[in-house]
């Protein structure tokens, strides 16, 4: 893409703007707690014992804590993700050995900018120039599961190791369920026409070069992913604000604790046909735990939420046969299920 | 001129369809706007990402939707190339 012109005399603004929008960030940051806590008990005159008081606290804190981490995280790989495009991401995936291949597609599906409504254009431009059909699963499997939305929830309610521990298993079942379809050798259950299609040649446009381009696209991203999933962060902290101020403790320790043993494959079941993005469903999940819900349990059932859906089966159905797309539910929903019990076990 | 937008019906390919049609009749510039949704016919303009936006044959755009400001230059080029 030619870039017009080259804008220099804006750049110092650029950081300057940069720079305060940094520090409004950490004002709103440092002073939310104080200022949630006297909206609620103060100006409400609420209870923060009472079940109203704690539900109505902990919405007015987690709402704009959350969003203010949504911004920044989603500004941040924003700006990692200027960096990288799916037709780098196939060049350097183009006739990979599976194993290394595998785990460099499921590394580059975190950073490369991926819509779930691009996966056949993706798909047939990696299979077309040679990347083996596992390394392409690893790719497909890591890129919507590992996103910055379930990022900023995993951390802004359940902390930075949650996060990580998410993140690291993802990654795991990316690599291991595309390197599982690799071995199986299943082409034959690809889209006949898939073979067929004569794809033009790649252009390697070059998108953001500046550092004033990198920022716009941040900032973009920004307004576009907060601009769509803020209702459902708030219907999301809603429920899990109501069921951390009226579910009694304990209340899930039946149904998804340890003791269940059935608990992490039906919630993988469950989770399939849900779809919902991360931002509706980690607050809910996040209260689920607290009154009794074990992490291995509240894992698996995030990543198939997140990573096994519905509107997903059916755009990958325009390239596969049912059969493959059987094999794929199967072998990513046993990983899933794998993470599950591994947690529930060493937690 | 020929404009095509590539993109199998997803939402952002709707947005795009939308504002390069606005463009077009905002700048009252001689153009057709296409759609084009068959995913064989999108790859055979070697992109990977959707929706994507090609004037003339040549790819301008892929996996975004380009600003107002960048549609408009994109369209004057190839006007005054004649």
């Amino acid at each position: 893409m030619s870039k017009v012109e080259e804008q220099p005399a804006s750049a110092p603004w650029l950081w300057v703007k940069l720079v305060i929008a940094a520090a409004l960030w950490v004002a709103a940051y440092q002073y939310l707690e104080p200022l949630s806590g006297a909206v609620s008990y103060s100006l409400l005159g609420l209870d923060p014992a009472s079940h109203l008081g704690s539900a109505v606290g902990f919405f007015l804190y987690d709402v704009p804590k959350i969003l203010l981490l949504l911004s920044l995280i989603v500004f941040l790989v924003g700006i990692v993700r200027s960096f990288f495009t799916p037709e780098r991401a196939r060049k350097a995936l183009g006739g990979r050995r599976e194993g290394i291949g595998n785990v460099l597609a499921a590394t580059l599906g975190i950073v490369t900018p991926f819509c779930s409504c691009s996966a056949v254009p993706l798909f047939l431009g990696f299979v077309e120039s040679g990347v083996p059909l596992g390394v392409t699963f690893s790719f497909l499997i890591s890129a919507p599961m590992v996103n910055e939305v379930a990022l900023a929830l995993l951390f802004g309610m359940f902390g930075w190791r949650v996060a990580a521990l998410y993140v690291a298993t993802g990654l795991g079942v990316a690599i291991s369920a595309g390197w599982i379809i690799g071995r199986l050798h299943l082409e034959r259950w690809v889209a006949d026409w898939v073979y067929q299609v004569r794809m033009g040649e790649v252009q390697l446009l070059e998108g953001h070069q500046s550092w004033t381009d990198r920022i716009d696209y941040a900032v973009q991203a920004v307004r576009d992913i907060v601009g769509k999933v803020w209702p459902y962060v708030i219907a999301g902290i809603a429920v899990g604000a109501a069921i951390h101020g009226y579910v009694p403790e304990d209340f899930m320790a039946g149904i998804m604790g340890k003791s269940a043993w059935w608990s992490v494959p039906a919630a993988v079941l469950v989770g399939i046909p849900m779809y919902s993005n991360a931002a509706g469903i980690i607050p809910v999940v996040q209260a689920l735990m607290e009154k009794g819900a074990s992490l291995g349990t509240v894992l698996a059932f995030m990543m198939s939420v997140i990573a096994l859906s519905l509107p997903e089966v059916i755009i990958l159905r325009r390239v596969l046969k049912w059969q493959l797309i059987a094999v794929f539910l199967g072998v990513v929903g046993t990983g899933i299920i794998a993470v599950g019990y591994l947690f529930n076990a060493v937690l | 001129m020929n404009i095509k937008v590539l993109g199998s019906g997803c939402a952002n390919c709707k947005k795009l369809e939308a504002l390069v049609e606005e463009v077009v009749s905002e700048m009252d510039a001689a153009a057709e706007v296409q759609h084009v949704s068959d995913y064989k016919d999108i790859v055979r303009y070697g992109i990977m990402a959707t929706p994507g936006l090609v004037i003339d044959g040549e790819v301008k755009s892929a996996g975004r939707i380009p600003s107002k400001a960048e549609i408009t230059s994109w369209i004057v080029t190839v006007l005054s190339r004649g």
